[in-house]
């Protein structure tokens, strides 16, 4: 049986043509095209190369949203088992595309193999969507590339998708972690590791240290009366109800919600969402995680300026740090845009 | 301190006219145990009792607590000690009968959000170590007197007082193997194996408030400064579980009872290192707590005279501070650290894992990550409810299909990524 598989590659690999080419939009041709072709050969009897997709650099990368929306129906129709993409080498805005293309692969459910030189922009933002070989910066490296490439499609047809580690297969860490069932179970692992490093012999963390982000304190604000301040929480303090239904763990979303007119909150307006405190104290009087009440009162003072209209809440529960950084984005933009100049983050 | 575990293996569990362990059957007299539990507390309003057996289409939800029956034999001290009045004795030596193979499964309506599944079928089955064993699952509901505080005890001494009326039925049965478990007072188990690097274990109880509350002898541990156990104590139920963190690294009292980095390390105790002894510690809310607490983790780790050290954390986000803290502490004293955690790494696994790092958690087990979906088809029977599938820790809106099937994260399934590494689940990078 051979698996069915779709290629991916720009003007300059499908021999359009070089930069002057770079604007061709997106075309489905039949069969393998320009390195397409060895790649077929090599495969033979285990995989076919049926359609091409071609697209200009240009074009791809400033009609991003236009060219997914063409991958998802050219996908959709032609069903393959694998995508190849590239070897894109350093090529900037190939490896953007090539990423793209496994991203919408893998919406899909279709696994997506490509190659880049690990500086490549489309590696770094693109790595957990697609297997990618390592490549050397130039296409004069295509002659390892390509078997490179050959070996991973193999591998994945072999083991039937199961790829196994970045070191057994041979593709760059995709910074992903993946569950399976191990031999031993984890106490017995603890217990060989200890041994190991009780007696100076090498031994293996079974998970690195995280590298973390380190977010320098911003200058104080000088002006308290004058600054406009906006509280923002991780305690998952809610409308009574939890109209959004953000989850008690790993939130899925923020809640963006109105104390326009609001003196406090009482336990029969707002709850807590949190499932990893103790959420009595909290649903009894919600200003202690959100503190509506001092604020009024210092805004009433005229310690501070004003109390923005809206807050800002979330679950940070079992949440992953990845989700939690896109939030804090998020709201921060809509913060500065309303013109808040202070912040007061409450976590629980 | 010396303790015989004598191992009765229950080859099936069943209702009957008389309670009984009777050719490795375990009978119980259902009106009989409801009648000794009613009595427990005025504030139960009903009680239901169901079994649950390996490859049954039943699931069990949302779960509390699971616990194993055991019974003191002959010797002093009661099964769970310290709770009660004349209960205070020591435990962790003498002889001690095991109903291995059963369990007692606690649930009725959710006390928070964080309480499990256990599906004793399909593919939710291999995610927890309680679909293997014989279930008795008590369904317990309690009176509208009861806040959060009360039902969860009210819970907690239903299922911790089931387990020690069955475990009285193996008081007078002939165990099929005896284990023997010893470690002695600490300057004669340092002079037993003089030439073997001396080693312990930190064993970190969550303890973080309402739900979160773990107990020593009876004392809850959050109000504990660290102190030193004998491994064998844990196996007479000294610790017990009074928490529902995510359910997945929740340790039942069950887990705790068998304990697997104590029962690990005793494998190798006089061949390999000489295993001197436990540290029990808390995981509490607030900074000057944990660092007191790691503080007296590592004073009592060094009177001890330990080189090496694996500490277990139960939770995680606030507590991976705990494990840090006590990791970086342990190291710059000299004393080589393995760490057991898991993992919150999103649903894809693209994030990174803990709340905190440190360079010289060099060795860390991981017990796998708790995001990740699955899909649970639904079950010929349900045990408790399964309406509060959504709210759950790892539900969301819509975990509930109308079919029956579940869609939740790990987080939900009772025992997943326990973090005592009583399981085998485990993550990698790809």
């Amino acid at each position: 049986m051979t698996i069915k598989v779709v290629y991916y590659l720009n003007q300059f690999f499908a021999q359009k043509g070089g930069e002057e080419m770079a604007h061709i939009p997106m075309e489905v041709a039949e069969g393998p095209v320009g390195v397409g072709a060895q790649v077929n050969t090599m495969l033979k009897d285990k995989a076919e190369i049926t359609h091409t997709i071609i697209c200009g650099d240009s074009y791809f990368n400033e009609n991003e949203s236009l060219c997914c929306h063409g991958l998802q129906e050219i996908l959709a129709q032609l069903k393959p088992d694998l995508v190849v993409a590239g070897p894109a080498f350093n090529a900037g805005r190939y490896g953007m595309a090539c990423g793209t293309v496994a991203k919408v692969a893998h919406e899909m459910g279709i696994t997506t193999i490509s190659g880049m030189y690990p500086e490549n922009p489309g590696y770094e933002l693109f790595r957990q969507y697609a297997y990618m070989v390592e490549t050397g910066n130039s296409a004069a490296s295509m002659r390892k590339a390509v078997p490179a490439m050959v070996n991973l499609i193999n591998r994945f047809i072999d083991t039937e998708g199961e790829m196994g580690s970045p070191e057994e297969a041979g593709y760059m860490a995709r910074g992903i972690r993946v569950n399976f069932f191990a031999q031993k179970r984890g106490s017995e692992r603890a217990v060989d590791l200890l041994i190991n490093k009780l007696a100076g012999s090498e031994y293996t963390t079974e998970y690195p240290m995280p590298v973390f982000d380190r977010v320098e304190p911003q200058p104080p604000v000088e002006m308290l009366s004058t600054a406009k301040f906006a509280l923002v929480t991780s305690g998952g303090v809610v409308p009574k109800g939890n109209p959004d239904h953000i989850e008690s763990s790993s939130a899925s979303k923020y809640g963006e919600y109105s104390i326009q007119g609001l003196e406090c909150l009482t336990e029969d307006t707002h709850e807590t969402a949190h499932g990893g405190y103790d959420p009595v104290a909290c649903n009894n009087n919600p200003n202690r995680v959100l503190p509506v009440d001092v604020l009024r009162d210092m805004e009433r003072e005229g310690v501070i300026g004003s109390l923005h209209d809206m807050f800002y809440t979330t679950v940070g529960n079992g949440t992953a740090v990845a989700k939690a950084k896109e939030y804090g984005a998020e709201i921060a933009m809509k913060l500065q845009k309303a013109g808040v100049t202070a912040a007061i983050f409450t976590s629980t | 301190m010396k303790l015989e575990l004598g191992n009765i293996h229950v080859r099936d569990l069943a209702f009957g006219p008389v309670s009984e362990v009777k050719e490795n059957t375990v009978v119980i007299d259902q009106q009989a145990l409801i009648a000794h539990l009613t009595e427990l507390d005025h504030r139960i309003r009903s009680l239901e009792l169901s079994i649950a057996k390996p490859g049954d289409s039943t699931r069990i939800m949302p779960v509390k607590d699971v616990i194993e029956p055991r019974v003191k034999v002959g010797c002093e001290g009661d099964i769970f000690p310290g709770r009660h009045l004349g209960e205070e004795a020591m435990v962790g030596e003498g002889r001690t009968h095991v109903l291995k193979g059963m369990a007692v499964v606690t649930t009725g309506e959710i006390v928070g959000f964080q309480e499990g599944i256990i599906d004793m079928s399909g593919p939710g089955a291999d995610y927890t170590p309680f679909s293997s064993t014989l279930n008795l699952v008590i369904q317990c509901e309690v009176d509208d007197s009861c806040n959060q505080y009360d039902h969860e005890g009210v819970v907690r001494l239903v299922g911790l007082e089931a387990a020690r009326w069955i475990g009285r039925l193996a008081e007078h049965v002939e165990p099929q193997e005896i284990e023997t478990y010893e470690t002695k007072p600490l300057l004669e188990q340092a002079a037993q194996f003089p030439h073997l690097p001396k080693v312990g274990y930190v064993y970190m109880l969550q303890s973080q408030g309402l739900l979160h509350d773990t107990y020593y002898y009876g004392v809850d541990v959050k109000g504990i400064l660290p102190t030193l156990m004998y491994p064998t104590e844990v196996m007479d139920g000294a610790i017990i579980s009074g928490n529902c963190v995510s359910a997945c690294d929740k340790n039942t009292s069950f887990v705790h009872q068998n304990s697997p980095v104590i029962y690990d390390l005793y494998r190798h105790h006089g061949t390999k290192y000489n295993f001197m002894g436990v540290i029990v510690t808390n995981e509490n809310v607030t900074l000057k707590d944990k660092e007191r607490s790691s503080n007296f983790t590592v004073k009592l780790a060094k009177q001890m005279g330990w080189e090496a050290a694996i500490v277990s954390e139960e939770g995680f986000g606030n507590p991976d501070a705990d494990l840090m803290m006590n990791c970086a502490k342990l190291e710059a004293a000299g004393i080589k650290t393995v760490l057991l955690t898991d993992e919150y790494a999103g649903q894809n696994g693209e994030s990174q894992s803990l709340a905190d790092s440190h360079k010289s958690a060099d060795a860390v087990i991981t017990n796998g990550n708790a995001n990740q979906l699955v899909t649970l088809p639904a079950m010929n029977t349900v045990i408790g409810h399964d309406r509060y599938a959504d709210v759950v820790a790892g539900g969301f809106n819509g975990s509930l299909h109308e079919d029956g099937s579940i869609t939740v994260e790990l987080q939900a399934i009772i025992g997943a990524t326990s973090e005592l590494g009583f399981h085998t689940l485990t993550t990698k990078a790809s």
